[in-house]
């Protein structure tokens, strides 16, 4: 056996999106010797193809923004489930994350004032959202990187070394977590291009592995999107929340085939593109749930007068939070009156010139253009829904975003409670920033507290080597990609945007026979950048994740943000006051209420007593 | 609308490799990506390929088809002839580590040789003013998806292994340009350009900008500025021949 490559750190950084690098550059400020690991080249992370914008507070485009308005519209859009601690920091803190990436060099479209522009987006009651373009994830993404550049820049200027308290490791695999007793100890994964194994050994391990979308068929999400940082933090004892919520964001594109899923970016609708189904009806005035009736224009002359005058009109339905929309166009689909190739239209040409939209939607232009042969400023798109974010994560301690297990943190998309039921659009990327800086700084102030060091027992080693290996020891065993394809189209058609009981549990059963087949995959060639051993590895924890989620989708009788039932169609008050905690042991998943920690009563104090009417108990109101 | 495509695909590692001949199922709509991914499925499980976003956003899909560089996940399938044999192969100017991925670290060094933002001292995070246009420049240049095509085809380095340590390529003197262009950059780019980065190596071909998936204009607005801000300062004889040829006074 070849000689185990080893490394030792203070903190180990799983993911490099924005949420890892904010948090390493933290850790990294804070004088700890820091690693970030990622399965993808660096800068490549899913962060680089967020497109619409980050969600802020900054009173740039209405001075009537601030964080209480940011934190009321959070919670509406999570439907009051958020982690109300988190949502308040997030409202409180995005503004100066934004700023001071401008300090890192990142360059934002400006007001007429020199000031950083924000656009509408679904669910903010303001313009907030700071963007490039349609490609904010990418200047978000490029804006760190060369940030962790800058430091090592420094740490070369002072020790001649440019890796000596920040390195990254791309194209790395994390595949175990090592604990000493309960607290965390390391890492143990490979090298995607060589096979190499490697052991880190680090008191503190933030966890930035970002969704689980790859999970469904039909997703805007890459191949890392395997919940590889869900999985571990459960295999480490941590619990997770919310797994029941997927955000199935309404505008993917339909065809062709092969581009089924791909994203459109909301931004085409915050700037004016509306949707219509078969008959050329805008249909989103018929899906105007209760709750949102007061703030969204039920006739196209006031919605069409609200993009010139936001102060006297309502908004247009196209802006409804992701859920809302999603299933009306599901609805319009299944109703027949859905486009050729079973969307609904999605159209901007004949709402804004067309120099106009090549100028605010260039990506979302080149991309149908390039992809599908339309020209978006000459002809609607065919939009339906996709997977696109989960909601539900490690559950965390809002200010240091740590887990339950000692050492152990997370932050990002991999961590849950902020975005509640169902997240905003831009509200990831803000939550990144605010939430990884505070990890960073949680796991510094941890590591800086610890007495000794904790060590990885060999055994952790042996037995992660053994798991890793065990498909180059079977033979004709099932295929990865075949067994990966029949996840992904279980979770799509059974546990997907609108669900059922007895689905539910003949998806239930469908895992547990896929679990089983698991066991037994095989994988030709070596372990030289393989990506069928790859997979082979990545679907264990695909398979544990799917089963949290199917399990608690099952358990929630109700419908709430991300999480549709057909058959308990309505949201209901008691449910608000109960999470579902998944964790794992040899027993296999379990999943088990919890109730939700009571909002502040200042925090409550922010909305009218009519609104909280229509998500509070009785006992919680009185 | 479906047919059996022909395709050529380069297999093999750093100790050598060669064409492997597949046919296979191509469907209306598709990209050579999609292509590729039915061989991983079908044909063969191991074929090395890096990919993401799937959507021409993340820079990971570098490759050549028929020789010519370009991005597998934006390349459609409707470009070629039915009768076509397809050829992939992996970027040329990088070390192969396996089939159609390549060993970009000599862009990740390039990158870190480049001194980074130098923000103003005297401004506090949120005070920073810019104006749209002026922001516009750099901003174009920020487009980047670092596919790392531009530094592929640039023939200063395409077959010339000697020059990689003195020339950053396209891409990094792009860099080099964009923070010169930035309005709030303190720092001065001009000489480290020319001196650090070999902007004097690049003739102005334009073959970078020819390739770039996001169409930046690296030769006309970065590079050929760099020079003439260079130039201000030393006298280059193919910029003064480039103002000739491109008619820009
Ligand atoms: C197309 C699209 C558009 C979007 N647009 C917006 C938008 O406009 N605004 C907004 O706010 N949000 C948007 N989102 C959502 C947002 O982009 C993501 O939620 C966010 O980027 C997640 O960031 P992250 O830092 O948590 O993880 P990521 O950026 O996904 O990074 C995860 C990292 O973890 C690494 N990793 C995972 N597993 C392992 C492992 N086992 N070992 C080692 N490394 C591992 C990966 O390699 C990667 O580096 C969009 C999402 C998509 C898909
Ligand atoms: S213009 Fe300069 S950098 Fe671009 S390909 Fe030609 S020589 Fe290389
Ligand atoms: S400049 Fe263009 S070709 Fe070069 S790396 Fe960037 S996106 Fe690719
Ligand atoms: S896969 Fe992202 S650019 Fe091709």
């Amino acid at each position: 056996m070849p000689e185990l490559e080893r490394h030792s750190f203070d903190v180990l950084v799983i993911g490099a999106g924005g949420a890892g690098l904010r948090a390493a550059i933290e850790a990294r400020e804070h004088g700890l010797r820091t690693a970030v690991l990622c399965k993808s080249l660096f800068g490549k992370a899913h962060t680089v193809m967020a497109e619409g914008g980050i969600a802020a507070a900054m009173g740039n485009a209405n001075e009537s923004d601030n964080w209480q308005v940011h934190f009321r519209d959070t919670m509406r859009g999570g439907k009051f489930l958020n982690n109300w601690r988190m949502a308040e920091l997030h409202a409180q803190e995005a503004p100066q994350r934004v700023w001071e990436l401008e300090t890192y060099g990142a360059l934002f479209d400006r007001t007429k004032d020199g000031r950083i522009s924000q656009r509408n987006f679904g669910g903010h009651e303001y313009p907030r959202l700071a963007h490039v373009g349609d490609r904010t994830g990418l200047e978000l993404i490029r804006t760190l990187q060369q940030k962790i550049v800058s430091l090592q820049q420094d740490d070369f200027k002072e020790f001649g070394d440019y890796e000596e308290r920040l390195r990254v490791f791309q194209e790395f695999t994390v595949t175990e977590l090592a604990k000493d007793g309960d607290r965390i100890s390391g890492a143990f994964g490979y090298w995607r291009e060589s096979g190499r194994f490697v052991l880190f050994e680090a008191p503190a391990v933030i966890l930035a592995t970002g969704g689980i979308g790859k999970s469904f068929k039909v997703t805007s999400n890459s191949w890392e999107y395997t919940g590889d940082g869900h999985a571990l933090a459960m295999r480490a004892g941590a619990s997770l929340i919310n797994m029941e919520f997927i955000q199935f964001h309404p505008t993917g594109m339909v065809w062709p085939p092969s581009v089924k899923g791909i994203l459109v970016t909301e931004s085409v609708r915050g700037d004016g593109g509306v949707l219509r189904n078969s008959d050329g009806k805008r249909f989103m005035f018929d899906y105007i749930p209760e709750v949102f009736k007061d703030k969204y224009a039920d006739n196209e002359a006031e919605a069409d007068r609200w993009y010139a005058d936001q102060a006297n009109n309502r908004r247009p339905p196209e802006l409804l939070p992701r859920d809302e929309v999603a299933r009306a166009i599901n609805s319009e689909v299944k109703a027949g009156r859905g486009s050729p190739h079973g969307g609904v239209f999605l159209d901007v040409s004949t709402r804004l010139p067309a120099e106009e939209i090549r100028r605010r939607l260039p990506s979302m232009h080149h991309q149908f253009k390039e992809l599908a042969d339309v020209d978006i400023t000459a002809q609607p798109m065919e939009v339906g829904p996709t997977c696109h974010y989960v909601m539900g994560g490690v559950e965390v301690d809002p200010d240091t975003g740590s887990s339950s297990v000692p050492g152990l943190f997370a932050a990002g998309e991999v961590s849950g409670g902020m975005h509640g039921s169902n997240r905003l659009g831009g509200n990831s990327l803000s939550d990144l920033l605010v939430f990884g800086r505070r990890a960073g700084a949680g796991a510094a102030e941890y590591v800086r507290a610890l007495g000794d060091r904790p060590v990885v027992p060999e055994d952790t080693v042996t037995e992660a080597r053994a798991t890793a290996l065990k498909p180059f020891q079977e033979e004709g065993g099932e295929n990865p990609y075949t067994l990966h394809m029949e996840l992904q189209q279980s979770m799509n058609d059974l546990v997907g945007i609108i669900r059922r009981a007895g689905e539910m549990e003949e998806a239930l059963q469908r895992l547990e026979k896929l679990k089983e087949r698991a066991r037994s995959l095989t994988v030709e060639g070596h372990q030289q950048f393989n990506p069928g051993w790859h997979l082979a590895l990545d679907l264990r924890n695909m398979l544990l994740v799917s089963e949290c989620v199917a399990k608690a989708a099952l358990l929630r009788t109700e419908s709430r943000g991300g999480h549709t039932r057909d058959d308990h169609p309505v949201m209901d008050a008691e449910w608000r006051r109960k999470l579902l905690v998944c964790t794992t042991s040899d027993e296999g998943v379990r999943v088990e209420e919890k109730p939700q920690i009571p909002i502040r009563s200042d925090l409550l104090d922010l909305f009218e007593r009519t609104e909280l009417e229509k998500y509070l108990t009785a006992e919680e109101l009185s | 609308m479906s047919y059996q495509g022909k395709f050529r695909v380069w297999r093999g590692d750093d100790s050598g490799g060669a064409l492997e001949d597949f046919t296979v199922e191509v469907n209306e709509g598709e990209v050579v990506l999609d292509i590729i991914h039915r061989l991983q499925a079908t044909q063969a499980p191991d074929l090395a390929v890096r990919w993401n976003c799937k959507a021409g956003k993340c820079g990971s899909c570098s490759a050549e088809i028929n020789g010519r560089p370009r991005l597998l996940c934006m390349t459609r399938m409707s470009v070629f002839q039915e009768s076509e044999t397809i050829t992939v192969t992996p970027m040329r100017t990088f070390p192969i580590i396996r089939d159609l991925v390549t060993d970009v670290s000599f862009n990740y060094t390039k990158a870190r040789e480049v001194p980074s933002f130098a923000p103003p001292k005297d401004l506090a995070p949120g005070e920073y003013r810019m104006q749209q246009v002026d922001v516009e420049r750099s901003q174009e240049f920020r487009k980047c998806i670092e596919c790392f095509l531009c530094q592929n085809t640039c023939h200063v380095v395409r077959d010339h292994e000697e020059n990689k340590e003195a020339f950053s390529g396209p891409r990094f003197l792009m860099r080099v340009a964009e923070l010169e262009m930035h309005p709030l950059d303190t720092a001065d780019r001009v000489d480290q350009a020319q001196d650090d980065h070999g902007l004097g190596y690049c003739n102005i071909t334009k073959c970078c900008s020819e390739v770039c998936p996001e169409h930046i204009h690296i030769t006309d607005n970065a590079l050929i500025p760099m020079k003439e801000r260079v130039a201000d300062r030393k006298y280059d004889p193919v910029v003064w021949l480039g103002n000739k040829l491109f008619r820009r006074s």
